[in-house]
């Protein structure tokens, strides 16, 4: 990994291009995001940096996370993650890294976030399975199939698809085009769609797919 | 919200006429060939504007060859050199797919004399 950058969902539109195509966009409010701490080989055993993002109320973060920030003297950030970047040794603490510092139109990145809830569901949307028929006296309309065998092995086996809770899982889309980014107003336009509610935190790696 | 507004607002383009339905209208389409850019003339009605923003887009309707041929811009589309409004109709309703089923003098728009092109 080489580049990383945590932003904020907006939402999606859609920007014509050179050629006047209307590509689909979602616009990711990314950076600035401020180095808070950083591990090294000598003291952590391994070489990473700690970065915070988004603004917070003093009064929502706890005494020493206030210390943190005081020292550093910046305010107080929403988010705090770490990351093994590569070149981690380059970066200085109280360092801000923003959206151009790390992506240039026409990079592919992997964009991670935590998807939608979608509540207790069934295995038709849950996993895609396909429903009975809805009339000529079915009766079997929107329910889970056969549970497996009968006497042999005499009970269902672990990994059953069943109804259950649905969403709010952590989902990566990889391989997504950068359409654009706005330096002046930390915007990164992605192509294409990318998980989670509006507002929501995501992270943007550089992808692990081979070259284009 | 705000950005996104802010986002498309920069894309909408203010330079071509304002299209109303029954308009008959020759667009002025950018179109490459290789390296070479050129304009082609697509003229029709105006059938249907549908969304808005930065996502309107219009059909234009018109027989070539005995066939109907039907196109959907994007009303801000770059692709778009320039829109020539040759004629207003007069039409009672918002969408004329009533069109698709007539053919000859049936399919004709009376034009609208009462404004000035």
């Amino acid at each position: 990994m080489q580049k990383v950058i945590l932003g904020k969902k907006v939402g999606m539109t859609q920007i014509f291009n050179e050629d006047g195509l209307a590509i689909p966009v979602t616009v990711i409010e990314a950076g600035p995001c401020t180095v808070v701490q950083k591990m090294t080989a000598d003291k952590e055993g391994y070489s990473a940096i700690k970065v915070g993002f988004g603004t917070v109320s003093e009064k929502r973060i706890n005494k020493p996370q206030k210390g943190l920030f005081a020292k550093l003297k910046v305010a107080p950030k929403k988010y705090l993650r770490e990351f093994r970047l590569a070149d981690a040794d380059k970066f200085e603490i109280g360092q801000e890294i923003k959206v151009n510092d790390m992506f240039q139109t026409g990079d592919r990145v992997d964009v991670s976030g935590v998807s939608k809830g979608k509540g207790f569901q069934g295995t038709i949307k849950r996993y895609g399975q396909h429903g009975g028929a809805d009339t000529h006296g079915s009766m079997y309309h929107r329910r889970v199939g056969s549970m497996g065998s009968n006497t042999s092995p005499a009970r269902v086996f672990k990994g059953k698809k069943l109804p259950g809770h649905m969403g709010v899982d952590s989902v990566t889309v990889q391989n997504l085009d950068i359409v654009r980014v706005d330096e002046e107003r930390n915007l990164l336009l992605v192509k294409g769609a990318v998980p989670g509610a509006k507002g929501s935190l995501l992270v943007i790696k550089d992808t692990v797919k081979a070259g284009k | 919200m705000n950005i996104i507004k802010a986002l498309e607002q920069e894309q909408l383009r203010s330079d071509l006429p304002k299209l109303e339905i029954g308009d008959f209208i020759k667009v002025h389409v950018k179109v490459k060939e290789g390296t070479r850019e050129r304009l082609q003339v697509f003229e029709g009605t105006v059938i249907a504007i549908k969304g808005e923003g930065i996502r309107e887009t219009f059909t234009v309707r018109r027989i070539s060859y005995g066939v109907g041929v039907e196109r959907i811009f994007p009303v801000n589309s770059p692709k778009i050199d320039h829109i020539d409004v040759v004629r207003k109709g007069i039409v009672r309703r918002a969408k004329l797919y009533f069109l698709r089923e007539r053919v000859g003098k049936a399919s004709k728009i009376k034009e609208r004399l009462d404004v000035k092109q």
